[in-house]
């Protein structure tokens, strides 16, 4: 197992001659943990999991078998972060997600990154996930991530590391606001005890986001959710996202294509559609350009965005910027396009399809994380401190059949935070996915989804694997600290 | 609003009121053979036409009980009371956005108490208690609709599917029931059967409303005249087309349009409401009601075509 990780609530050296071991962020926590009874909390977890039965707040992994509805399991103790460390990641976060969209308006423009030698133009146009229909657009304000997932992990005090960009759907944000109404209505004495900075005003910011890049300047231009239905494992999400903007939740047959502009069905007959904020892939948006099997888009979308009738958020084609091959030019990126120095660090990352790296990575994969450039979800990854002797070999051979198509980083000691597991409350690792809306500006909520990997020692904390998610706290800045 | 909101709306309404029916319809059945009338089996089977069903199970040694789990827990049923949850909650789910947190927190409990319940043993399940979970909790939903949802097109939508099939039901029962009693179609035939008679009414839960309405004995025209021609008893299918006309005219002055299901709706309304039941025994009930329930079907499909474009 990696050396031991830093915990977020007791690894602090303040206090006194550096004696007081709880940071400052979570006295709050620790002292609310100290008083509250394990009969209290047992009570509390069962009344969690009744009410996120009973309002349906439901995620299917793919592959359970029987009740495809299941629900992520939730950590009632808050993982709190104090301003300046907010703040810091927020800088941090607006660097990276602008460089990306500079650098995706760039592949699919001019890649004048590739002309200056930063990023080759193969790593562009060999990507499986580019969209060459995609190219030469001006899509409104130059934004193509409009909603940005970052996964960032923690090592140490002052040390964050993203672990990976996300933008083409990230999902996972209704769980940040509806752990925050759990919260709120079953630990009501340890929120008015701490000031933490809400977050319910995203779907706000998101609309907002989504209707700043309309094409028409109608001043409320008509935005629409489109969702792969009821049996996608996000559908709660989209449900709660659409009802928390006010808008319609649609599925590929409620919308058409006519003269170049998309309609909605509606009894009063057919309404014009602006903005699609689609929760569908690529592949699947419109079987007239791309795959001609699918059911789940509709047919001439990608004229009507060609022809400027209708924006599709996130754009298309946004696979190349997020794959974990491209992840390893994201510094030079932001040199390039802003010409700053990173805040944020990536991870090492060894690609196996250059020689001097694959060597190194064959000889040491015991002690890395090799995941495939484009896997998701925690599958088809190797843990190598975890695994066994035969699990390695046979995912050395994978590596030998296709190099390209892995990387491969340090396995990195992820932070830990209290949670309650069956024996009490024990450390478990988490990480931390902000959400970064970009429309005419940049928003964030305050703090993101923190995924807590429940199993003891695990780093895995995709809800696939048996992860669960806590509520994050940012806290508001200490009057007169100047933040 | 989309057109497959309304779809799923209004049949989220009509599912929720085919179970709250068969639920009320199979109390009554229950109660009347605990007191031992003969034919009551029959007669549920015939109201859910489902007589040649029925008469298999009879072949195989069954009786009303295993009748009542085809129509109560069989979810190879469509029509039994747990499909029909099922397709209703499915409904609401596609449409969580469109309806209240109410609303759909009492619909999915009810879903999930069902669950539970059916993952218990066969042998002790109880299905008295469903049934009157059912009951009650349909009565929860339909009541958290009234209180909470805006009265924008999607209510109407909804209030449409629960009142056509409200309609359909009490039509049905009341066809099927004095086709059993009264063979020949004459209310005055022979002296009523108070129990039989009593259990009819029972099946719209209107025992009490009867004496509070006629407080005299139980009479075969006045039953019938209670459940399909009076105005103020909110099971009748008078109540029930009163009601299918007034959201039809709401939606129509929403989108300022109106079709075939519009005058379609209008008619039926004022034929209920223009009837007079010693005139429609003088044409046979049999006849009118057929009539009616025909119109009723027509009517589901002109909503259909006119609207939600299936």
């Amino acid at each position: 197992m990696a050396a031991k990780a830093f915990d977020e609530m007791n690894s602090g050296t303040s206090g006194p001659g550096g004696t007081d071991s709880i940071r400052a962020p979570y006295r709050g926590v620790a002292n609310w943990l100290a008083r509250t009874s394990p009969e209290r909390v047992a009570a509390t977890r069962h009344e969690v999991d009744l009410f996120y039965r009973r309002h349906g707040i439901t995620f299917g992994a793919y592959g359970a078998v029987d009740g495809h509805e299941a629900t992520i399991p939730f950590d009632i103790i808050p993982r709190v972060m104090a301003w300046d460390e907010w703040e810091y990641l927020h800088k941090g976060l607006v660097q990276r997600v602008q460089a990306l969209n500079a650098f995706l308006a760039d592949a699919y423009g001019a890649r004048d990154i590739c002309r200056a030698g930063v990023v080759p133009e193969s790593q562009i146009l060999m990507n499986g996930e580019f969209v060459a229909m995609a190219q030469g657009l001006a899509l409104p304000g130059g934004v193509h991530a409009h909603i940005a997932g970052i996964d960032l992990v923690r090592v140490g005090e002052k040390d964050f590391y993203v672990l990976e960009d996300n933008v083409r759907t990230p999902s996972g944000v209704s769980y940040v606001l509806e752990n925050r109404e759990v919260m709120m209505r079953l630990a009501p004495e340890l929120f008015s005890a701490m000031r933490v900075l809400p977050v319910a005003n995203y779907s706000e910011e998101l609309l907002a986001t989504l209707r700043s890049v309309s094409f028409s300047d109608d001043a409320e231009p008509n935005v629409v959710l489109l969702t792969p239905g009821h049996f996608n494992s996000a559908y709660f999400e989209h449900a709660f996202l659409a009802d928390e903007m006010g808008i319609e939740l649609c599925e590929g047959a409620d919308l058409f294509v006519d003269e170049g502009r998309v309609y909605m069905r509606t009894p009063r007959g057919p309404q014009r559609v602006d903005v699609i904020y689609r929760r569908v892939d690529d592949a699947f948006l419109d079987p007239l350009a791309m795959r001609p099997d699918s059911f789940l888009g509709v047919a001439g979308l990608l004229g009507a965005l060609r022809a400027g009738r209708v924006n599709i958020v996130n754009a298309l084609g946004n696979g190349v910027a997020d794959d974990k091959s491209t992840y390893t030019y994201v510094p030079e990126m932001i040199r390039f396009y802003l010409g700053e120095e990173p805040i944020l660090s990536n991870v090492p990352t060894w690609r196996c399809d250059r020689p001097d790296d694959f060597k190194y990575v064959l000889e040491h994969l015991p002690e890395l994380v090799v995941k495939e450039v484009h896997g998701s979800g925690g599958k088809g990854m190797l843990v190598g401190p975890t695994s066994s002797k035969a699990e390695i070999e046979s995912f050395a051979d994978l590596v030998r059949a296709r190099p390209d198509n892995y990387i491969a980083q340090p396995t990195l000691a992820l932070s830990t935070c209290p949670t309650f597991v069956g024996q009490g409350v024990a450390p478990r690792h988490v990480d931390l996915r902000p959400y970064v809306l970009s429309g005419r500006k940049v928003t964030i909520i305050p703090g993101g989804l923190t995924r807590v990997a429940l199993k003891e020692g695990s780093l895995v904390v995709n809800s696939s694997q048996g992860g669960g998610t806590k509520d994050t706290w940012v806290l508001a800045p200490e009057a007169g600290s100047g933040g | 609003m989309l057109s497959s909101t309304a779809k799923n709306l209004y049949w989220m309404g009509r599912y929720l009121q085919r179970a709250k029916s068969t639920a009320r319809l199979i109390e009554a059945t229950q109660r009347m053979a605990l007191q031992s009338r003969g034919e009551e089996a029959a007669g549920v089977a015939a109201i859910f036409g489902m007589e040649d069903e029925f008469r298999q199970t009879q072949e195989q040694g069954g009786r009303l009980a295993s009748l009542i789990d085809f129509l109560v827990v069989d979810e190879s049923n469509p029509s039994s009371i747990v499909s029909s949850i099922a397709a209703a909650r499915s409904n609401a789910r596609e449409e969580r956005n469109n309806i209240t947190v109410d609303v759909w927190e009492s619909l999915n409990a009810l879903w999930l108490e069902l669950g539970s319940r059916l993952r218990s043993d066969r042998a002790t399940l109880d299905r008295g208690a469903l049934i009157e979970s059912v009951k009650k909790q349909a009565v929860m939903i339909f009541g958290a609709a009234q209180v909470t949802l805006l009265r924008d097109e999607a209510y109407h939508f909804l209030q449409l599917g629960a009142f056509l099939e409200r309609a359909d039901n009490t039509a049905r029962i009341v066809d099927v029931k004095f086709h059993l009693l009264r063979p020949d179609g004459d209310p005055h035939a022979d002296k009523p059967d108070y129990f039989a008679w009593s259990e009819v009414l029972a099946c719209i839960g209107a025992v009490r409303t009867y004496r509070r309405i006629y407080r005299s004995a139980l009479d075969p025209a006045k039953v019938a005249e209670l459940m399909v021609l009076r105005r103020d008893v909110p099971r009748s299918v008078h109540h029930c087309l009163w009601m299918v006309d007034l959201n039809m005219r709401e939606l129509a002055d929403a989108y300022g349009t109106r079709g075939e299901a519009d005058r379609l709706a209008g008619e039926l309304h004022t034929r209920l409401r223009y009837a007079r039941i010693d005139k429609i025994f003088e044409i046979g009930l049999a006849k009118f009601l057929g009539g009616v329930r025909d119109d009723i079907a027509t009517l589901s499909d002109e909503i259909g075509s006119q609207f939600l474009l299936d």
